[in-house]
């Protein structure tokens, strides 16, 4: 009987170019990969049609948003240098010294929001409890007890003195929903200061927006 | 491709010999597939590839208090000035407060390429053709507007003007943090 027998097939692929594949993207997402720090406070940046992207180096992020009901400011600053530098300053402003490991420690730190007189009981924490909602109240920024400004004015003193050529930049990074008397005192303190220029840090719209 | 030759290579057949038995060198590569993909999918969500964008903003010099600023005459035909107030509320007029330009009286608007940004774009054109024929405009010289946000405008209306300016590529605009007593009854009108 002339019966046409189906030709068992194999069930298993043959998996290496596949596996190829699979390991070379993960070689590329390793070599790439910045990690994601956890912001310690969250804010919804409004969006525009800006293109232009904000530095890597150089730039000094200011967060203004809300938490808990309260106006909070955070201050972060993206070289390493400036840091150290900035904490030097500040630390010799407010009289308040700090050893060798908690200053390796602010180092590491991206943005805070804490008094300087805080800033002790933050750096003992771990790094993942310092993004915890209420650890950090912002940096006080009003005319009776205004850090903000020396905070500011330390990380230009280090840019200069690390012999950086380029002006330090200063991006603010406000929530939309913020009032504009916030933005503006935050404006204010960098004018204070003769920053007349500033980013100010969005989101990517929509392209039916144009 | 990852089967190895294992034995018979020789070509020597020995005749009863003990033969090794022919293992098969396939490995099964399914689980180091899955594992590859799990740490792709880890580092794909932990990265953040895309950098944030900014939007660039020069503010002209803090005047000392001291010094009387000087008046700068600008002709009124060119102004335009955007009162932002609460709840996303909006408007503009064009001109002079008291005496607006035909059709530039203040009115409300809506933020977005229907309400604001025609209004803007239409006195983009209108205001470059009447400095062209003015010979002591310069080239480049037009439409200029004032930004007033009022106390209970958000940081999203500011950025959302200030895109608008980019969009309709307004040659000179500025924020005015100062309201006139007759624009203060505009803003409590629409605040309240």
């Amino acid at each position: 009987m002339g019966k046409i027998k189906m030709q068992k097939k194999s069930t298993s692929i043959d998996m290496t170019a596949m596996c190829d594949v699979a390991f070379l993207l993960l070689t590329f997402f390793i070599l790439t990969a910045t990690a994601k720090v956890p912001e310690p406070l969250p804010v919804d940046t409004p969006s525009s049609t800006v293109q232009t992207k904000l530095p890597e180096t150089g730039l000094v992020t200011i967060t203004v948003g809300k938490s808990d009901g309260k106006e909070q400011v955070f201050f972060g600053m993206k070289d390493r240098a400036i840091r150290s530098g900035a904490l030097d300053y500040v630390s010799s402003k407010y009289k308040i010294d700090f050893t060798d490991k908690e200053k390796t420690e602010f180092e590491l730190m991206d943005e805070f929001g804490v008094p300087v007189e805080g800033l002790k009981q933050l750096l003992a924490l771990k790094g993942t409890d310092r993004a915890k909602k209420g650890v950090q109240p912002g940096m006080p920024c009003d005319s009776i007890n205004n850090q903000l400004q020396d905070w500011i004015q330390g990380a230009r003193k280090a840019n200069i003195e690390n012999g950086g050529t380029k002006e330090l930049q200063f991006a603010i990074k406000g929530d939309a929903k913020e009032e504009y008397p916030q933005i503006k005192r935050v404006m204010d303190i960098l004018q204070d200061q003769k920053i007349n220029s500033f980013n100010l840090v969005t989101g990517l719209r929509g392209k039916d927006y144009n | 491709m990852a089967e190895l030759n294992t034995g018979d290579g020789g070509g020597k057949k020995g005749s009863g010999k003990v033969r090794s038995k022919k293992s098969n060198a396939k490995v099964d590569l399914t689980a180091m597939v899955d594992l590859a993909f799990l740490l792709i999918t880890f580092f794909m969500l932990t990265t953040s590839l895309s950098k944030p964008q900014s939007m660039d903003l020069g503010l002209p010099d803090k005047e000392d208090k001291k010094t009387p600023p000087k008046d700068i005459k600008v002709d009124q035909k060119r102004t335009m000035t955007i009162i932002m107030g609460k709840d996303n509320k909006i408007k503009w007029f064009h001109g002079l407060l008291e005496s607006p330009e035909p059709g530039g009286k203040p009115t409300d608007a809506v933020y977005g390429k229907n309400g604001l940004r025609k209004e803007i774009l239409k006195r983009v054109v209108s205001v470059n053709e009447y400095c062209k024929l003015k010979p002591n405009y310069k080239k480049g010289d037009g439409l200029i507007v004032i930004i007033k946000p009022s106390k209970k405008s958000t940081y999203r209306n500011l950025v959302d003007v200030l895109d608008e300016m980019a969009i309709c590529k307004v040659p000179t605009y500025a924020i005015v943090n100062d309201i006139s007593p007759e624009e203060m009854a505009i803003v409590n009108e629409m605040n309240k």
